[in-house]
């Protein structure tokens, strides 16, 4: 298949997934406020988001103070800044229209009618109150795109490209979420199964729908060890980075060619990391160091994905 | 002037129904009006559902209107179809070896039959051209030749599209839609079928590969998405099931073009090109052009890649060459014209400016260059204040106009606000050179869905009609 048809879908795929996990730790977000509504907290708490998200620089060069508003704002909703959600869905959408033929038209129809109803959306959650059904609402429509993405599209190049991005997206970001709560609740990192506060560290499995799936796997009190543990080893917990991993890289060896051969070592030393790696080498290395260097291999394979399939190396 | 009657497709001049509408004309009169209506609304949705849009240039709104699409049918008997298609044959043939002939040994020039300078002055005639060798020699791969009826019915070609002619798209899916729409018309008439298009393309592409090649690649290149057309450059690459590529997805290394894919790069043979000259190769022709293919020129000269149509065709269709076709087919051929052209005055001639300057009310005049209906002026329907100022730009550059007197073109019952009514149409069938001459029957009705308006181009409110082609049997 066409290189540039391949990236578009693998960015539809990524910029919708994107957008979903922002309105995910928005949500979160939101609703913690709702039981300590201290100034100082609050603010803190938009900060480390905004850092999450990589945006913090930008948004203080844009605005004076963080407040929650401003800041829903802005990862929402601000038409200047490249990581919003609405970027992301205008992205997504442009992508798919650019590959409309290679799309069943269900996919196409599902992501354009999102689009359309995205700029209704924008105006009915300016009144504040109906921030949460919009959040709701874009993990709704992420897991429609996904559902018409698997349950209509021909099982080809296409939907490797696509899934790939998907995957590799999530990992990303659930790597960024995990270690935002760390930087936020565990600064010194020194006791990982103390008694924590229970309702941050349940806001966060919720983020990433992994509450109940907590509950179920361990049986036991909520501590930071096994939050980390669950997001980063659980194999069958379809947002945890082995997860993630494991699907990058079956897809790799599926969609391999003649130079990809480096790129597909790389996604298997990842996984193979993930696979026979243990959560007390994570604690030993500090949760957020080794976050950092997970996102860095994240990103390094991202980098070797766009080269060897996306873009040639003849492009000027 | 005595003002000519019209040549209505459907009825005589006394108002019987022809013999070849007579079916339709009963079941018309069986069918209820609102359930016509209602057709007329599920056609509408019908099209736009599937995206069959075009963009228009200078909407700075940039949305994609529908070309509206008549349920009326235009109808054609088999006999007067078999005489049109000889026609097509032969001009279609003619034209292709006068520009083999203009980009090799120029022997019609030399033979004094059109002028050099005409030739060779053209900003159409492309240089880079000359004594390059193309697969069974052919130029003009595709076709649309544009056809009008007038006075008693006649035929006269208007004119002859062999750059990157349009419109096909529409030819499909309105027979796709009026077979939806009204099976039961389909039990009244055998209608030659149409839907084999994408094949005869992809079969005439393939045939004129580069020689040695055996199973070709051929793509289409389009500007992409934003260019008017793209609903027909996607609907096309899918029919026949070829890469839908822009300029961006090929390269050319060492004289060959490759596409880049996610299995690594992949030969190219043949382009179906949807991008004018000039935006080809910003190597050989505009630098600018951010929708070619570096290099592309050096792989096509080099015989390589095979570019479809030619690079030069222009020359061929260019307005100030259609008057000496009738004369390339003699030259060529050496049969008789079977189509007409249209009666032409030549500008750059002192006696013709002369007629036309003093006859400008009566007369359309054409800037040899225009398309798509722009910078012409209509005498007949033109202010004196308008005729007067083409007076000055004809005066300006004589040589960049010609002039036709002008048509009462057919006209065929189509639905407009007050119900049925009589407008101007033309026919565009496209005719498909390879290793045969092939076309399919028929081609795309346009009509001018304004009254009285004889432009039919759908940048300026034309519409479009079925094109039915009757079996020979059926009469």
């Amino acid at each position: 298949m066409l290189s540039r048809t391949a990236d578009h879908l693998y960015w539809m795929a990524r910029y919708t997934e994107r957008a979903e996990n922002l309105a995910r730790m928005l949500d979160v977000n939101c609703r913690m406020t709702l039981l300590r509504q201290e100034e100082d907290v609050t603010r803190k708490r938009w900060a480390s988001t905004l850092a999450t998200v990589g945006q913090i620089d930008a948004y203080l060069a844009a605005r004076d103070t963080i407040t929650q508003d401003a800041a829903i704002d802005w990862i929402a909703f601000e038409t200047t800044n490249p990581g919003s959600i609405e970027h992301c869905l205008d992205r997504a959408r442009e992508n798919a229209h650019a590959v409309r033929g290679t799309l069943t038209s269900e996919t196409w129809e599902t992501l354009n009618a999102t689009w359309l109803e995205l700029k209704r959306y924008k105006r009915v959650a300016a009144r504040r109150q109906s921030t949460g059904d919009f959040f709701e609402w874009v993990k709704f429509r992420s897991h429609l795109a996904r559902g018409v993405i698997q349950g209509t599209m021909l099982h080809d190049e296409a939907l490797e490209f696509t899934l790939l991005g998907t995957y590799l997206e999530r990992a990303d970001n659930t790597a960024r979420i995990l270690d935002a709560r760390f930087e936020l609740l565990m600064p010194d990192a020194a006791a990982p199964d103390a008694a924590v506060d229970y309702y941050e560290w349940s806001a966060l499995l919720r983020s990433v729908s992994a509450f109940e799936v907590y509950r179920k796997v361990y049986r036991d009190l909520i501590t930071p060890r096994r939050v980390a543990e669950l997001l980063i080893f659980h194999e069958a917990m379809p947002r945890s980075l082995r997860h993630c991993t494991n699907r990058v890289h079956q897809t790799l060896v599926r969609v391999a060619n003649a130079r990809s051969g480096e790129t597909t070592r790389r996604s298997g030393e990842i996984q193979a990391a993930l696979q026979y790696g243990r959560i007390d080498e994570v604690l030993q290395l500090g949760v957020r160091e080794y976050l950092a260097s997970f996102l860095s291999r994240t990103s390094d394979l991202g980098a070797r994905i766009a080269h060897d399939f996306l873009v040639s190396e003849a492009t000027v | 002037m005595v003002k000519e009657a019209i040549f209505d497709e459907m009825h005589t001049a006394s108002g019987a129904v022809r013999p070849h509408y007579q079916p339709y004309a009963e079941w018309l009169a069986e069918t209820p009006a609102d359930s016509i209506v209602e057709k007329r609304n599920e056609a509408d949705t019908l099209f736009r559902r599937a995206g069959i849009t075009f963009a228009v240039y200078g909407d700075e709104t940039g949305t994609e209107r529908l070309i509206p699409f008549d349920i009326v049918p235009r109808i054609i008997p088999a006999l007067e179809w078999d005489q049109l298609q000889q026609g097509l044959r032969q001009r279609v043939t003619a034209l292709n070896a006068f520009l083999h002939d203009v980009y090799h040994d120029q022997e019609i020039l030399r033979a004094g039959r059109i002028p050099a300078e005409q030739v060779l002055c053209n900003v159409q005639y492309r240089p880079e051209m000359q004594g390059i060798d193309l697969p069974m020699d052919v130029y003009a791969h595709i076709a649309g030749i544009d056809l009008v009826r007038a006075g008693q019915g006649e035929y006269y070609v208007l004119e002859d599209n062999l750059r990157v002619p349009s419109g096909v798209s529409y030819m499909l899916e309105d027979r796709k839609a009026m077979m939806r729409l009204f099976p039961e018309l389909f039990a009244r008439y055998s209608v030659s079928p149409v839907e084999h298009y994408p094949d005869l393309l992809l079969e005439t592409l393939r045939s004129v590969a580069p020689a040695g090649v055996r199973d070709p690649v051929v793509v289409l290149l389009t500007p992409g998405a934003h260019n008017s057309a793209y609903f027909e450059h996607a609907f096309l690459a899918q029919q026949m099931g070829i890469e839908l590529v822009e300029g961006q997805d090929l390269f050319v290394d060492d004289e060959i073009v490759y596409m880049r894919t996610t299995q690594g790069p992949r030969c190219v043979d043949v382009i179906y090109r949807r991008v004018d000259d000039d935006f080809l190769d910003p190597l050989a022709f505009r630098p600018d052009s951010m929708l070619g293919v570096p290099g592309l020129l050096t792989a096509y000269r080099a015989g390589r890649v095979v570019i479809s149509n030619a690079i030069g065709t222009g020359i061929a269709d260019d307005k100030s060459t259609y008057p000496y076709v009738p004369e390339m087919v003699r030259f060529y051929l050496g049969e008789e014209p079977i189509l007409q052209n249209v009666p032409t005055w030549i500008l750059r001639r002192d006696e013709d400016l002369a007629y036309v300057l003093a006859n400008l009310s009566e007369l359309v005049v054409k800037e040899v260059h225009g398309a798509g209906g722009y910078g012409m002026l209509i005498g007949p329907l033109a202010t004196q204040a308008e005729i007067e100022a083409f007076r000055l730009r004809i005066l300006a550059d004589p040589a960049r106009y010609i002039a036709q007197p002008t048509l009462s073109l057919s006209a065929c019952p189509t639905f407009v606000e007050a119900g049925l009514a009589p407008r101007h149409v033309d026919l565009r069938p496209f005719v498909l050179s390879g290793r045969d001459v092939t076309m399919v029957p028929g081609g795309l009705t346009r009509v001018a869905l304004r009254e009285g308006s004889l432009v039919v181009n759908s940048s300026q409110g034309g519409g479009t009609k079925d094109t039915w082609v009757l079996e020979r049997t059926a009469c």
